[in-house]
């Protein structure tokens, strides 16, 4: 398989943050570095694609890339509610943990503070199983999303929010849309 | 505490962009180079602190000396 990507400085869609509040930095980095995550579900389905039947490899390199840029939106809220913040601020923004070991760094752990770990994907080599993950995957983040959104009242941030939202929507839609390519290939004639 | 020697600043100065849009005012962010980086290698033939307050500066070369007072956040204080 031949992969290349071609960077675009720019967000797939843009990020806004109207309302200094580094406490929602704190929830956001779920999406960032946690289970359910932009990094791991990107990191998910593009390990996926090797084992994958043809006809699907496309779609988890379509969908795996689109998580990177999603990645990068999730950063950048992260990024612009914490970088002016002082230690005394973040302190009071529940932050204090994640400043004694990263200051104003960026990093790939959850909202309780546990760093991201490769138990949190599968590769099963099952193209069932594996799409059956994902499609679950989806649904988790965009629970996130919800759980996010009702944390915040900055209309901003929220609106790129419910866009993120609408994306694990349409990628689960896709998946099963896969599921459903793979079931044809019973009908075909294979060709050895 | 004993006297701070005036070495050169043990900080450096950055600036990050900051867009209109941020939702935070600006910070000035610091970073420190601390002496060992300057001068990776101790010689003997440098100005030493006396021995009691060598101990409790945690060394025996005064230009090998890097405080961390709380303005040091700020960048101010050395
Ligand atoms: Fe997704």
């Amino acid at each position: 398989m031949k992969a290349i990507w071609i960077y675009e400085k720019k967000l797939q869609y843009p990020v806004r943050v109207s309302k200094c509040d580094p406490r929602l930095a704190k929830m956001l980095i779920e999406q960032y570095g946690g289970a359910d995550g932009e990094l791991s579900a990107a990191l998910r389905y593009l390990n996926q694609r090797y084992s994958i039947p043809d006809k699907v490899i496309g779609l988890l390199t379509d969908i795996g890339t689109e998580e990177f840029a999603h990645l990068e939106m999730i950063a950048t809220m992260v990024y612009k509610l914490t970088k002016d913040a002082t230690p005394e601020q973040l302190r009071a923004a529940g932050l204090a943990d994640h400043y004694v070991n990263h200051s104003h760094a960026l990093f790939y752990h959850d909202a309780a503070g546990n760093p991201w770990t490769a138990t949190y994907i599968q590769a099963k080599g099952d193209p069932i199983a594996d799409l059956y993950e994902d499609i679950a995957a989806e649904e988790k983040a965009r629970a996130t999303y919800q759980w996010i959104i009702d944390n915040t009242d900055d209309p901003d941030i929220v609106d790129s929010l419910r866009f993120l939202r609408e994306r694990e929507v349409v990628h689960s839609l896709r998946f099963r849309e896969a599921v459903e390519i793979l079931k044809e290939y019973n009908h075909t004639k294979k060709v050895f | 505490m004993s006297t701070v020697e005036r070495t050169p600043s043990q900080w450096r100065v950055y600036r990050s962009y900051h867009s209109p849009f941020d939702p935070c005012p600006p910070r000035t962010r610091y970073f420190n180079v601390p002496p060992n980086v300057l001068q990776p290698f101790q010689t003997s033939a440098r100005k030493q602190f006396a021995p009691h307050e060598a101990l409790r500066k945690g060394t025996l070369w005064p230009e090998y000396f890097s405080p961390y007072p709380p303005e040091a956040r700020g960048g101010e204080a050395e």
